[in-house]
């Protein structure tokens, strides 16, 4: 109907317009790390590479620097692998349990706790920063990547919850009362009848706890160690070592790298992320 | 004796998050604003009560009204700019147009990656001297000058550029699935009574989606609160402090400034920020429907 207004012409104009306004800086970064040093210096940032020299991917996985420490990205990319997995799949089952409760199991006051509870969704969590490091102090965890999942677990319960909960929440309590009737009790009914309901919620929340604690870099800054930091604390000193040189197509492929796996889950299975997106900000 | 125990069940399962959730929300609060009224520098300390001492200290520094201003000027931008794009895509691209789910991806695709990875990109992209500015020049425009990132006055927009880019495929998403929701007959009715478009949009459909701007004000504006990571990729708060915003500030003074106390009290002030947004959301959220079921 906006036709009547526009031409279609314009509409996608503007629409194509807009794709490229997204996609360029990620053309960009793919043509800048397959550029070498002079291509660099004589070209622009659109210009085509005049070969495809995977060089700079090499070096950022294995050899860049950063500081005296010449390792690449690789050691950073397994310590966030190593704290995604844990803390993803611990924060998802825990939110699914919470939000069983909370759904399908309600008491008196369960809706304040969940109301209470909801506030952690929104808060700063530099709030948290001095405290839980000191926490993590007493607890031997300091620096460690066990430290970094127990902090993603605690942070990603309220989200989870939410997820969970809002979901549950239509499942018909008929289905519930009925199995109680028949001896069923609290777990069983967990295992046999809501779990099974559960796949596309439990896509949503996996995938949007790995690309949050993936991506996260508040955490990482704050409470890892020499040898605990994630991707995102590893790319950013690499790109802000202060060397001679500045070796963009390294930093291009290096911020490539530690974005991967979260564009390929987005690529594969983009309609659960998208999910995740709108079910955050609708609350219920 | 298994009947009880069945009946405590749920109270039982939901213990966890209860003591836990709880503690780390608002225990870790209270936490904070003890730290916050103690005279802490490099180590806690819990022993030297200096009541409202930094509060005071924080408001005569100058560092932290730069960084509330860059948090003022950066929120109404970021949150308004994504609004205003997310909004115009959501409406072109509801106009039954060809390969809406490729277009679609393709907005929302930077909401998947790390502020640090984009940061990263836009920072080379906004380079004075081999970024945008000598892409120009090569494409024959020799008079154009783009410092905006290294100059004092200038670096937040960078932030704010590439803010808006990376979330206006979030406000589009939540707009579309807010257009796909209206009846079309109501549309359909008032074209019948020769209503114009943009008055459609305007008297009919903007305020059926009054909640989805709700809320993507709400999320977009914590998130502005939140914003650490792009700064901290894009400018690490400089050039000297001057992109500093809250996040950026809490962060360089407890724990590269030995200075936890003050630090503390930033924390204290984000969560005031954030919470006077927040709590009257939830509060109509969840009084709205008490008695679902």
């Amino acid at each position: 109907m906006i036709a009547k207004y526009f031409p279609r012409v314009f509409l996608y104009t503007v629409l194509l317009v807009s794709a490229l306004f997204f996609l360029v800086p990620l053309y960009v970064m793919l043509a800048t790390s397959l550029k070498d040093a002079a291509q660099i210096r004589s070209g622009n940032l659109l210009s085509w590479p005049t070969s495809l020299n995977f060089e700079s991917w090499g070096l950022a996985w294995s050899s860049a620097c950063t500081g005296v420490d010449c390792r690449g990205l690789q050691p950073y990319f397994w310590n966030s692998i190593t704290m995604a997995v844990p803390a993803v799949l611990i924060s998802t089952a825990w939110g699914a349990v919470n939000g069983y409760v909370l759904s399908l199991w309600k008491f008196r006051g369960s809706e304040l706790l969940f109301g209470f509870l909801l506030f952690g969704v929104f808060m700063p969590f530099q709030v948290v920063l001095l405290p839980m490091s000191q926490v993590l102090g007493y607890l031997g965890l300091s620096s460690s990547i066990g430290g970094l999942v127990l902090v993603h677990c605690l942070a990603g319960m309220a989200g989870t919850t939410l997820f969970f909960r809002n979901y549950y929440t239509a499942i018909p309590k008929e289905l519930v009362n009925a199995a109680r009737m028949d001896g069923a009790g609290f777990w069983r009914i967990f295992w046999r009848i809501v779990l099974p309901l559960s796949t596309p919620i439990l896509m949503v929340t996996l995938i949007w706890q790995f690309t949050n604690i993936w991506n996260d870099f508040l955490f990482g800054v704050a409470f890892s160690g020499a040898d605990s930091k994630p991707v995102t604390v590893g790319l950013n000193n690499m790109v802000n070592t202060s060397s001679s040189v500045k070796n963009y197509n390294i930093d291009m492929a290096a911020a490539l790298i530690a974005g991967l796996p979260t564009m390929l889950v987005y690529v594969l299975a983009g309609q659960y992320f998208v999910k995740g997106l709108t079910a955050g900000a609708v609350k219920g | 004796m298994s009947r009880t125990f069945e009946l405590v069940m749920p109270k039982l399962a939901i213990a966890p998050a209860f003591v836990l959730g709880f503690a780390f929300i608002y225990g870790f609060m209270v936490w904070n604003g003890v730290l916050s009224v103690t005279g802490s520098r490099m180590l806690p300390n819990y022993d030297e009560f200096v009541g409202l001492a930094q509060y005071q200290q924080l408001f005569s520094m100058d560092r932290w009204w730069v960084a509330l201003k860059n948090l003022g000027i950066f929120s109404v931008l970021y949150v308004g700019g994504a609004m205003l794009l997310g909004m115009l895509l959501a409406i072109f691209l509801d106009q039954k147009v060809r390969a809406e789910g490729a277009l679609r991806t393709i907005y929302l695709y930077p909401m998947a990656l790390s502020f640090i990875v984009t940061g990263t990109a836009w920072k080379w992209i906004l380079n004075p001297s081999l970024g945008l500015e000598k892409l120009m020049h090569d494409l024959g425009w020799a008079s154009f000058h783009f410092d905006w990132l290294v100059q004092t006055e200038t670096a937040i927009y960078c932030v704010v550029i590439a803010g808006i880019w990376q979330s206006a495929g979030f406000a589009m998403a939540l707009f579309l699935a807010g257009l796909r929701g209206i009846d079309d007959s109501i549309i359909k009715a008032a074209q019948m009574d020769g209503a114009s478009l943009p008055r459609i949009y305007w008297r009919i459909i903007l305020p059926i989606l009054r909640p989805v701007v709700f809320s993507i004000i709400l999320v977009l504006s914590h998130l502005s609160i939140k914003s650490f990571d792009l700064v901290m990729a894009l400018t690490s708060g400089g050039p000297g402090y001057s992109t500093d915003v809250p996040a950026t500030f809490m962060y360089v003074m407890s724990f590269t400034r030995g200075q936890i106390g003050l630090g503390a009290a930033s924390a204290t002030m984000m969560l005031a920020t954030v919470a006077a947004i927040v709590v009257p959301y939830l509060y109509s959220e969840l009084r709205a429907k008490p008695h679902d079921r």
